[in-house]
């Protein structure tokens, strides 16, 4: 059955949708009331709340799909806070002639996701315009952190050994990749990050700062960290983990892999002498197990990298449209 | 640790000042992205050569671009580059914010699908590059004929170097030429030989990685200190004396030479290719763009020709930045103003 403008008029067909696909995906105490909202649980510690929206196409590729996506994206956003996350709302723009069995696929993997992440999708919304069967997901996620942690862009010391939990560039790629309908061994590495960042505040780490590298990639986190906490970074070369797949096709096509986006890595700032604890409790994780220590923060300001000629270079955010439609 | 000693030497190098360019906008932006250019001895000036397409290409061009986007059933299509190159009133993108139909493509060949799928449109593909994307473009052309695609137009501002590196050499200010490894791919070595033969240069090819340009610029420094005129091949791997030849043959079977302006530069002769008569339905109208309007104070004709750093332009970071460029030299992720104001930070 494809999706009609009916499907999204609030009347029997909605009803239906929400019935046959939605709830019975997503179900949980909270969301099978049905209410026009949900009341959650006091949070014990302080609320974080955020927001994402996803627009991704092609709607499923190589390790993801635009449900995954949506459900990773919110979770990672708050994890990445030191935060918990404990509730997902879910609201979706459909455009007619879109296969209901389609829409299914979609809603299993985020639940499948939100599962494995430990979050409660617990509202959400749907309306269908007019289109040629394409999907738009809206996520918005709420969670729950420790009072004692002060994890911010804006934390970054001089002293700190900025780790990076895997690989660059390989989601961009792998878009980048199916978008030319190119067959390569390609992987998105799109993944939910909060296990692994409670894994490393379980050990006791004092965390400064954390950063999803998505849009943008790994130039552009970190030249906002440094300009949010008024510090440099510097980024060793040699160490930053590039797989073959995706050097040879950024050396193709001229791309360079520190601004190509990721969805499942991070940044990670820890003072340098928690570092090797830091190193050892990320790769012991499912999702860092590649993690490296990539470099350090100094004084001053910027993000260079130690060339392996042994000069600095500036490293420079990404500029311009990058790949368009990426997330 | 031979990589490392190669780089000592170019750090360390105190033989007489010499003035080197690097021609290409790749071999430009390579430069600073493996730390090399950040590490040459203070002796040895690098300037940066005519080699970015985008940057050489004339107001004019740019105008009727412009003007194609705001005509009712056309759509421009080009390389992103070129959004933002400013014409005499506009740059595409300023067009497009106007309601003007403007976009950019990846690869030109996807435009041979979307133009059957869109018959009602007429897409004029800006068609700009050197030797290097010359053979795509006539492959693109080719394929729209024999699939009688009539709806693709090409404004062709295709240029050859050999031409540029005549009229840098006759000018006699550089001491030695790092020539463009890709160019020299297609063209092969011969063209190069040539010319340093009949200036006396020193002209070495290099290619793109780390250790490849290591190896040219030593070479380039060790042979221009010493006035060796002559042509050193530091990319045999790929760039063989004769070219490729099929890909000549391609270009040849498509375009014939004419004159070209080169922004900044003037008119060089025999310097473009244009659509030969046999494919001239193809052809938006690319002869005769000649106007060439430079805003006043702009230094990038200078500056193309390495007689001026980018740095001594008085609208350089000021007035002109990336974000808002007045010259096509700050456009391009392979202009030199670019590169230099996005990358040269160094301590």
């Amino acid at each position: 059955m494809k999706i009609a403008l009916r499907h999204g008029a609030g009347g029997e067909e909605t009803s239906q949708l929400i019935h046959d696909i939605f709830a019975s995906h997503f179900q949980n105490e909270i969301l099978n009331k049905m209410e026009d909202a949900a009341v959650l649980p006091k949070i014990d510690g302080a609320p974080v709340f955020t927001s994402d929206s996803f627009v991704v196409e092609p709607l499923f590729f190589p390790g993801g799909d635009i449900g995954k996506l949506s459900v990773c994206g919110t979770v990672n956003d708050l994890a990445c806070m030191g935060a918990k996350p404990l509730y997902l709302t879910a609201s979706f723009i459909l455009e007619t002639g879109l296969e209901t069995e389609t829409l299914e696929k979609i809603v299993a993997s985020m639940a499948a996701t939100a599962k494995e992440a430990g979050v409660k999708i617990v509202a959400g919304d749907t309306k269908v315009v007019e289109g040629n069967g394409g999907v738009y997901i809206n996520t918005a996620g709420i969670g729950m952190r420790p009072p004692a942690c002060n994890i911010s862009a804006a934390n970054l010391k001089a002293g700190d050994t900025v780790i990076l939990t895997g690989t660059l560039g390989d989601h961009h790629a792998t878009i980048l990749t199916q978008r030319l309908q190119m067959e390569t061994s390609l992987q998105s590495d799109c993944a939910p990050l909060n296990h692994i960042v409670q894994t490393v505040l379980d050990a006791g780490i004092d965390v400064h700062a954390i950063r999803d590298i998505t849009r943008g990639g790994l130039a552009t986190v970190a030249t906002e960290l440094a300009e949010a906490s008024g510090c440099r970074i510097n980024l060793e070369e040699e160490k930053l983990p590039v797989s073959e797949a995706v050097k040879g096709l950024s050396g193709i096509l001229g791309l360079d892999p520190l601004t190509m986006g990721n969805e499942g890595k991070m940044l990670v700032a820890v003072p340098c002498n928690e570092a090797e604890k830091a190193l050892a409790v990320l790769q012991s994780t499912k999702y860092g197990k590649d993690a490296v220590v990539a470099g350090e923060v100094t004084e001053g300001a910027g993000v260079f990298l130690l060339t392996a000629l042994g000069s600095y270079r500036k490293v420079l955010p990404l500029r311009g449209e990058g790949l368009p439609r990426i997330c | 640790m031979r990589e490392k000693e190669l780089a000592a030497f170019l750090q360390q190098y105190k033989g007489r000042p010499l003035k080197l360019m690097e021609v290409c906008g790749t071999h430009t932006s390579a430069l600073y992205r493996t730390g090399l250019r950040q590490l040459l001895s203070e002796t040895i000036t690098l300037v940066s050569g005519p080699g970015c397409p985008v940057c050489v290409t004339p107001s004019s061009y740019i105008d009727k671009l412009v003007e194609y986007a705001f005509t009712p059933g056309c759509q421009v299509m080009t390389f992103g580059d070129m959004l933002a190159v400013p014409g005499s009133k506009m740059s595409l993108a300023e067009a497009r914010d106007q309601g003007g139909a403007a976009d950019f493509f990846y690869s030109p060949e996807e435009m041979l699908e979307k133009a059957k799928a869109q018959p009602e449109t007429t897409f004029i593909l800006a068609a700009v590059g050197f030797e290097t994307t010359a053979p795509v473009w006539a492959t693109v052309i080719k394929m729209a004929a024999d699939n009688n695609i009539k709806n693709l137009k090409f404004l062709t501002a295709l240029k050859t170097m050999p031409q540029a590196l005549s009229f840098l050499c006759s000018k006699g200010r550089i001491d030695g030429f790092l020539c463009p490894g890709h160019v020299a791919v297609i063209t092969g070595s011969e063209p190069f030989e040539e010319l340093a033969e009949a200036y006396g240069e020193t002209m070495v090819i290099g290619g793109f990685s780390q250790p490849q340009l290591l190896r040219a610029m030593v070479r380039l420094v060790l042979e221009s200190s010493k006035g060796h005129a002559g042509l050193w091949n530091e990319y045999p791997s790929v760039v063989k004396r004769e070219g490729n030849a099929a890909a000549q043959k391609m270009v040849d079977e498509i375009f014939e030479a004419g004159d070209a302006v080169w922004r900044g530069v003037g008119l060089l002769p025999g310097s473009g290719l244009y659509l030969k008569e046999k494919y001239k339905e193809f052809d938006a109208g690319s002869r005769g763009l000649n106007e060439d309007r430079i805003p006043p104070g702009c230094l990038c004709s200078r500056i193309v020709l390495g007689d001026a750093l980018p740095t001594q332009c008085p609208h350089f970071g000021k007035r002109c930045t990336p974000e808002h460029p007045v010259g096509a030299c700050m456009v391009s992720s392979e202009g030199t103003c670019c590169i230099t104001y996005r990358e040269g930070g160094t301590t």
